[in-house]
């Protein structure tokens, strides 16, 4: 026997809207049985999670800061994903731009005279370096036929070990005692906050203009067209003479940008220093955002906030209720599954057909 | 950037959410936060570290109440740090020297409440820095090594090239030299902190060297248990590991930050907390050394009285004359080396073959 989805015919927009909130429904009651079971109150838990995070200015700001890195990376990843072109390397091409774009700030580091075209420029590099990284699995697909998904995958390692390299080595602070990081950005060098309490950078402002443009992008250009009419239909997409090569190279490039920048922003904004490691995993994240956002720029910010409440509503329940930190992931991968098995299931049929798997 | 902030200001005041300051809520019990890089079952550092907050708890159990954060990012800390300054934590220690910069940018946001960083060099009103000397306890596996070797040869399985890694190859080489001239020491460096495979890796590697007493200054077990399965000896890192081996671990070098946690609660409990670097050793009871093992009596001997006497001062690991590789006099005869070039030692001590990387 085989297990077919097919789609739905007569799809209903309630069901549609319907079951992800089901599916939050659902999560929270097992969550709150296993919480009950820890002896804890679940209610108390609900609101550690969901609303604690949302009542006070600070922990909204913490929210977006969270959410901006993934939503813009996730919009990239939505051009590759619409055009069924598969970059699984977003963490590298993350890494790539925060080290490049920094490398102008430790370059820069103290330098005097007008400093007014330090942080400009950092962005830039960032971001141009996150598109040149992309490019070389694009590249390889195109000319070689070589899978981007093993090496868009591949090359996030070579990422991690050269920013490893150099915050160890080259980029090292003099003055630092041989310890691993490079030296704190100059003021110029760094996103301005955006309220007091030095939180929210204008990272955030950054993503919420991918999501503006990307939005326009998608639905009102050719490029956009493009990508949407070669991932529905490829054949289609041929006939109508457009060019899989150019469309390859240009999401890779959009995707790899869209992450170098969101690399360079996390670095100039939140961090201010090079370090080893600089991205708990956010280009990884931002492949499961853009699926829940259902590849539209505006859906991939709704669930880019909502992967971020969850994670700082995680931290609050390991603080306030001791619950421990694998409790609070595992709740996280419950929510997601969910909500994409809904999400799935409100588009799909599922067939059980019978005879051998083919 | 002014009117940016402005509306951003009057935006979080339309949807109705006020400014919340620090809440210092009046509670009776003090709140003693602990912010972890790993998980608290790596049975090494992180583990050692939430043994002081549970001895802690233990020592005053009606005084103080705990939490913790496991496995936190060191470039995504910022807001784990703050949520436990925010939810009225007045003694947070962050266990982790890439903690240091936002741990600094925290504790200026909350002037009143105390942290505790550990193995940083940056200090503030309401920062205090604290390490071990654990150069201290190498000397005396040094020492040991040197009397129980056969083949003249000792290894050593290095993490990075920080100066309280390198201030312990050359503590260690130290104390070999002491008792046996010619002894020669090869070191393989792993770059890693914690990660068994490598670590197993580096340890066949130097056994295979002909290395027949083993050191590592990395977390894991399996150099120990790598020494254990060829009939050779070794120190265990960080806790007493002689459940993983035996028949090889020597001794071991422990943290113990027991003393320290419950010493710094105390002193915030009766208001006499201030800001200072702490730096204790084996006369501190910070650095212990777990129970000596697998070696005859007259070295169990020695041992014990070289600990002592490094415990009253009478000796100093690096006692002069201490010679770097090159032959120059970093110390000179009836000096001792001051804290200062321990902390920045980037060199090594004459008879150390290896080059140092950097």
């Amino acid at each position: 026997m085989r297990i077919d989805l097919s789609p739905r015919t007569n799809r209903s927009r309630l069901m549609d809207g319907f079951a992800p909130i089901l599916a939050f429904v659902v999560a929270v009651a097992i969550g709150g049985v296993v919480v009950a079971v820890m002896g804890r109150s679940p209610a108390t838990a609900f609101v550690t999670y969901f609303i604690a995070p949302l009542s006070e200015v600070w922990s909204l700001q913490e929210v977006a800061l969270k959410a901006a890195p993934l939503a813009l990376i996730a919009i990239g990843l939505a051009f590759c994903f619409r055009a069924n072109v598969w970059n699984i390397g977003a963490e590298g091409q993350f890494v790539i731009g925060g080290l490049f774009g920094g490398w102008i700030a430790v370059a820069t580091h103290g330098a005097g005279g007008s400093t007014f075209w330090v942080l400009p420029l950092m962005l830039a590099v960032g971001t141009l370096a996150g598109v040149a990284y992309a490019l070389i699995p694009a590249i390889l697909k195109v000319w070689l036929g070589v899978s981007e998904i093993l090496t868009s995958l591949m090359l996030v390692y070579v990422a991690e070990l050269l920013l490893d390299y150099m915050a160890r080595g080259p980029l090292r602070d003099p003055a630092g005692y041989n310890f691993p990081q490079s030296v704190t950005f100059d003021d110029a060098a760094r996103l301005p906050y955006l309220m007091e309490g030095d939180t929210l950078h204008a990272g955030v402002l950054i993503a919420l203009t991918a999501v503006v443009v990307a939005t326009i992008v998608l639905a009102r250009t050719l490029f956009g067209f493009e990508v949407r009419v070669v991932g529905a239909s490829p054949r289609a997409a041929r006939f109508a003479g457009f060019s899989d090569v150019r469309l390859t190279l240009a999401v890779f490039a959009v995707s790899g940008g869209a992450a170098g920048l969101a690399g360079i922003a996390e670095v100039a904004g939140k961090i201010g220093q090079l370090q080893p490691s600089i991205s708990p995993g956010y280009g990884f994240t931002a492949i499961i955002v853009a699926f829940l956002g259902r590849l539209s720029p505006v859906g991939i910010l709704v669930a880019a906030l909502v992967i971020a409440l969850t994670t700082i509503g995680g931290e609050g329940a390991q603080i306030d209720l001791k619950l421990p930190l694998d409790l609070t992931r595992a709740f996280q991968g419950l929510l997601l599954a969910l909500v994409l098995g809904a999400d799935a299931l409100s588009r799909y049929r599922v067939l059980f057909v019978p005879g051998t798997a083919t | 950037m002014g009117i940016i902030k402005g509306v951003a200001v009057s935006l979080a005041l339309a949807l109705g959410i006020s400014s919340v300051q620090a809440q210092e809520k009046p509670v009776g019990k003090l709140k003693v936060g602990f912010v972890y890089v790993g998980p608290v079952a790596d049975f090494g550092y992180s583990f050692q570290h939430d043994q002081s907050r549970k001895a802690l708890l233990a020592a005053m159990p009606d005084k103080v109440e705990t939490s913790f954060l496991e496995n936190v990012p060191e470039a995504d800390s910022e807001r784990s740090i703050e949520s436990l300054a925010r939810s009225g934590h007045q003694l947070i220690f962050t266990t982790s020297f890439g903690f240091m910069e936002p741990t600094l940018k925290v504790a200026k946001k909350f002037p009143k409440v105390k942290f505790e960083h550990a193995t940083g060099y940056k200090r503030s009103a309401n920062v205090s820095t604290y390490s071990a000397r654990f150069y201290e306890g190498r000397y005396i596996c040094g020492e040991i090594a040197g009397k129980l070797s056969k083949t003249g040869t000792l290894g050593y399985i290095a993490s990075f090239p920080i100066p309280e890694v390198v201030s312990g190859i050359n503590a260690f080489m130290l104390g070999a030299q002491s008792v046996n001239p010619n002894i020669k020491l090869k070191i393989v460096w792993v770059n890693t902190w914690f990660d068994p495979g490598k670590e197993a890796e580096a340890a066949k590697a130097l056994l295979a060297q002909g290395a027949d007493v083993l050191s590592q200054h990395t977390d894991s077990a399996a150099p120990l248990q790598e020494a254990e399965k060829q009939g050779k000896l070794a120190f265990g890192q960080s806790s007493d590991q002689m459940r993983f081996a035996p028949k090889a671990q020597l001794t071991s070098i422990v943290d113990d930050w027991d003393g320290y946690v419950i010493n710094e609660a105390k002193a915030v409990l009766d208001g006499s907390w201030k800001s200072q670097d702490t730096w204790g050793g084996i006369k501190d009871g910070m650095v212990v050394l777990a129970p000596f093992a697998n070696m005859p009596d007259d070295v169990k001997a020695k041992a014990e009285a070289t600990k002592k006497a490094i415990a009253d001062g009478t000796l100093h690991p690096f006692k002069g004359p201490v010679l770097k590789q090159d032959g120059t006099v970093a110390v000179k005869d009836g000096d001792n080396a001051p804290d200062p070039m321990i902390l920045g030692m980037n060199w090594y001590v004459k008879g150390i073959e290896d080059k140092l990387p950097n």
